[in-house]
């Protein structure tokens, strides 16, 4: 409690009251302005042509077009980008808990020759910005045949991601070794020790990188850029920018068209952060205070 | 002999948990980081074979690539300006938000939600608001009697458009420094009030110091996330045909958007792996820079 909380020695009542009095307008205004761009986007989204126009914008449309939201479907296949989309979140979703949890237990629980120096290698690969194994990568791809396929979106989750190893790896450091010492005195194997013990125990952790794994797949736009070329293997997020580069970039007026489609493409980020956010904000918290 | 083969059994069994990794690293790390320096050293179009030409890309990226400078330049000025705006805009959000007072977990939610926003969704709905005539912006301007900017289609004001979008996304930056606030230990502040610290005093002795941290891990990432600034040139600047991102006249042309136009868009594998390296020189130069100045600034508690 030291925001602008006092501490000094004597605050009077009053003094206290016009603190958290201003602390709320000041909230209160910033949190209106970081709001106020996703409720213009529902009103443009629900607009007819002349409303998006309109000279002054009625926030609350006389009749707001719900229809917008399925005529999105007659200019972009959307059912067909939902459902790679869709594919691709849940197998990198697999992808990269199983891969990442087996290489954390292999890190925090057993000790081996090299582990110290391997971890540290792994941790400085999150300093590598991804544009320099771009080409290669891309290269050796479109040598496998897999460019415009779903497959360089999904196949590298299944060989861990250094963030989320560091991250589980923490968390497991925090299970008492006691647990896995009686386990393996009943004779089970590492392998079951990891699954039937570690795993259930590390739920919390295995969610916040569920989530953020999910967030980060469903929102990913470079990777399905470089590699997606045919509409019907496009993702939500590339769909997106095709239906705007269809609209604004031909001189098409149809912004609420555009925005009825960003709607949908942000309903899932909304609901998701709305039925989970204590995990997602413990997994921020946790990953800046390391 | 027995606790030597034991050693090895239990080696070999920390191999197989970690070989997904392993493998990874191999497959899609060392592997391409050394072929992206070779690629580097040729010319190469992907449809014919490569040539070599050694350092040539690198030269001519660095003494004759105007677009390069630009780049460069607008790179440099949005990391400039949106990471300590960032961080600076983030720590006092949470300090208004670490307030022990009835609803703060409301706010954090509103505050937090638009960070985790799809970035092609958030472009498309920032691309509207900076509308000239019709966007969110300019509307509020006109109601506050001010003539806004032409913001996106402005040489001026391209750049300054997407840092002031970049502050739409601190919510994780905030939720990190609330954090760190919420680590402080009260009696600290309450022991330097009863010595007479003022609020100011207190702030600057007390709290910067106990999440410098916080800090240093925000602006590593701020400068290294920004760097690689991309998705929103890209969705903002670009019209229907490709090559037209990175307007008006250059003025958006990040260093990744620029790599991505050599690339995918002309083909020049070898000059676009050049590119690739110096961004990652610039980026490693940055934190290196920042890790050594924050040295002994950043204060971490004892048994750490």
């Amino acid at each position: 409690m030291n925001g602008f909380q006092s501490y000094d020695r004597s605050p009077t009542a009053l003094g206290t009251l016009v603190r958290s009095g201003a602390v709320y307008v000041i909230l209160a205004v910033i949190s209106a302005g970081f709001l106020l761009p996703l409720a213009w986007m529902l009103s443009v989204s629900l607009q007819d042509v002349r409303g998006v126009f309109a000279q002054p914008f009625a926030w609350i449309p006389p009749q707001p077009r719900w229809e917008n939201y399925s005529d999105v479907a007659t200019l972009i296949p959307l059912g067909r980008y939902l459902l790679n989309t869709v594919v691709v979140t849940g197998l990198v979703l697999l992808g990269t808990v199983l891969s990442c949890s087996l290489v954390a237990y292999g890190f925090s629980r057993i000790r081996f020759r090299g582990r110290t120096v391997l971890f540290a290698l792994c941790l400085s690969t999150m300093m590598l910005p991804g544009q320099v194994t771009m080409i290669p990568l891309y290269v050796m791809f479109s040598r496998l045949g897999w460019v415009d396929t779903l497959w360089p979106l999904i196949i590298p989750s299944f060989f861990g991601s250094p963030f989320y190893i560091f991250l589980l790896r923490q968390f497991f450091l925090t299970i008492p070794r006691e647990y896995d010492e009686a386990a393996r005195l009943d004779g089970a194997g590492r392998f079951r020790v990891y699954w039937s013990i570690i795993l259930p125990l590390a739920r919390p952790a295995l969610i916040t990188v569920a989530l953020f794994t999910f967030i980060g797949t469903w929102n990913d736009f470079f990777t399905p850029l470089i590699y997606i070329n045919s509409p019907e293997h496009a993702t939500l997020t590339l769909g997106l920018n095709m239906l705007k580069s269809q609209i604004v970039g031909t001189g098409m007026t149809q912004w609420h068209l555009l925005m009825a489609a960003a709607c949908m493409v942000m309903l899932p980020n909304i609901v998701l952060f709305t039925l989970a956010q204590k995990y997602l904000v413990k997994g921020i918290a946790m990953g800046g205070l390391r | 002999m027995i606790g030597g083969s034991m050693t090895f059994r239990r080696s070999l069994g920390g191999y197989a948990f970690i070989a997904p990794w392993l493998v990874g690293f191999l497959i899609f790390t060392a592997g391409p980081m050394i072929a992206s320096l070779v690629i580097s050293l040729h010319s190469w179009s992907m449809l014919s074979s490569p040539i070599w030409v050694g350092f040539e890309n690198y030269q001519s990226i660095i003494t004759e690539d105007p677009l390069f400078l630009t780049s460069l330049w607008n790179t440099g000025f949005y990391v400039l300006f949106s990471v300590p705006l960032c961080i600076a805009a983030g720590l006092a959000l949470a300090m208004l938000l670490h307030n022990r007072l009835p609803g703060m977990g409301f706010f954090r939610t509103m505050l937090f939600l638009p960070s985790i926003m799809n970035i092609v969704a958030a472009s498309v709905l920032w691309l509207w608001i900076f509308n000239p005539e019709f966007g969110l912006l300019n509307t509020f301007l006109r109601w506050l009697g001010v003539q806004g900017p032409l913001w996106l289609q402005s040489e001026t004001w391209a750049k300054p458009s997407l840092v002031i979008m970049s502050l739409w996304g601190i919510g994780g930056t905030t939720i990190i420094f609330l954090a760190a606030l919420q680590g402080i230990p009260q009696e600290l502040h309450e022991a330097a009030a009863l010595d007479g610290a003022g609020p100011a005093r207190r702030f600057f002795h007390i709290t910067i110091p106990m999440i410098s941290p916080a800090i240093f891990f925000s602006s590593i990432m701020g400068v290294i996330g920004s760097f690689q600034v991309f998705a929103q040139a890209f969705v903002m600047t670009g019209a229907a045909q490709p090559g037209s991102e990175g307007g008006p006249n250059n003025a958006t042309l990040f260093l990744v958007l620029y790599l991505y136009k050599k690339a995918f868009q002309e083909f020049r594998m070898g000059y676009a792996s050049a590119l690739a390296w110096i961004l990652f020189f610039i980026i490693l130069v940055f934190t290196l820079l920042q890790t050594r100045l924050s040295k002994d600034r950043v204060y971490y508690e004892a048994g750490e």
